[in-house]
């Protein structure tokens, strides 16, 4: 079988499996790096101090966008709605720290701000 | 000089120090409950994805066991649908959850005493939300003896409920109406999290930072705007915890000025 027959679609049920396969081991031995290692070695101290801003850094970029839907920055019709329901939710969050309460509150401002028509 | 109380609420007792293994699991499913009925959308969309792609029940579902990261799979049928080639696809997927490597480092500390077995487990069901929850209550409760449990406890009902859906969106074609915004749970559940993370000073600027970078990178492809702006964060962290020690040593080298002293001796 040739290289190609590999690395060009259309894929045959083997080369399919062998992609799914692959994907799905790289995908283990990025999740499994450092808790494999845990232990084997001492975590060097400038490591131990970046991971101390992991949670902050990594929960901002992870909420910021999506409540800003920041995709509409470049789309000329600017949703107001998520943005709006994201305030109302980081005000009951930063309050409270309450999970249920910051959801249910959220949805609540988010299917108003809609029915509104924002 | 007593340490000063922590901002962050009493840890719940259900995860203190005494906590057995089945408390730590189910606490674990207790702080999970809320970013389940998020995700089930997500999953119909990746399922929705598949069948477009005309991947079989077969094959969807073992793209999402065997890859199990919803970003990933959602651009792995794309791209095979749109004909690319293999290690196209593969970089892809990779590059999408480069973020992951960041998860693992942060947990490893936490899940340490686990045997190998169970850490390379723990490792195959690491997901965003899954770390999220985990990393927050171990800050908050830092003593707490089955931190693997707890972990599992948060991961292990994320995969069952994206398997579920999976094969429920390649079954029935079930779509949740998407003017429920059922997904808008999802960065919720995350910006409680984010609040209590933001403990001092260096933190609340990495995650500025983080959160705002990300924002401006948020139309790269491959989830590179959340790894470049997760990235920034930590650096921007790293280098602000600098600038306070010096801050806090020249006020100590200054005698006399009694609130700098304070300050420095924190």
């Amino acid at each position: 079988m040739s290289l190609a027959t590999w690395i060009q679609p259309p894929f045959g049920p083997v080369q399919f499996w062998t992609l799914v396969v692959l994907s799905g081991l790289g995908t283990w031995m990025l999740r499994a790096s450092f808790i494999q290692l845990a232990g084997a070695f001492q975590v060097p101290r400038w490591l131990s101090r970046a991971l101390r801003y992991v949670p902050p850094a990594v929960l901002a970029a992870l909420v910021v966008p999506a409540l800003v839907q920041a995709d509409a920055l470049f789309t000329p019709a600017w949703d107001w709605t998520r943005p709006a329901a994201g305030a109302v939710a980081v005000a009951v969050a930063a309050l409270t720290r309450r999970v249920i309460l910051t959801l249910v509150v959220g949805m609540a401002a988010l299917w108003t701000f809609s029915a509104l028509g924002w | 000089m007593p340490p000063p109380a922590s901002p962050s609420p009493a840890p719940e007792s259900a995860t203190g120090p005494d906590a057995g293994r089945g408390a730590c699991l189910w606490a674990g499913v207790r702080a999970i409950l809320p970013i389940l009925p998020g995700i089930v959308p997500f999953a119909l969309v990746a399922a929705y994805g598949a069948k477009e792609a005309g991947l079989s029940l077969a094959g969807a579902l073992g793209l999402s066991t065997i890859v199990f990261a919803g970003a990933a799979q959602i651009a792995f049928v794309s791209l095979l649908a749109t004909g690319a080639v293999a290690p196209v696809i593969l970089a892809t997927v990779l590059v999408i959850n480069l973020r992951m490597v960041m998860y693992s480092a942060s947990l490893a500390p936490h899940l340490r005493d686990a045997p190998w077995w169970a850490r390379g487990l723990m490792s195959y069901i690491v997901t965003d939300q899954a770390y999220a929850v985990s990393i927050t209550r171990f800050s908050d409760a830092p003593r707490m003896r089955h931190k693997a449990w707890f972990y599992m406890g948060t991961a292990a009902p994320l995969w069952i409920i994206w398997q579920v859906f999976t094969v429920a969106g390649m079954l029935a074609g079930a779509e949740v109406p998407p003017e429920w915004g059922l997904e808008f749970t999802v960065p919720l559940v995350f910006l409680v999290l984010l609040v209590p993370a933001m403990r001092d000073r260096p933190s609340i600027e990495a995650a500025v930072v983080g959160g705002g970078v990300a924002v401006m990178l948020a139309g790269l492809p491959f989830n590179l705007g959340l790894m470049i702006g997760g990235l920034s964060g930590i650096v921007w962290g790293v280098l602000a915890e600098d600038r306070q020690t010096r801050r806090q040593r020249r006020a100590r080298a200054r005698p006399g000025d009694r609130a700098a002293e304070q300050e420095a001796d924190r």
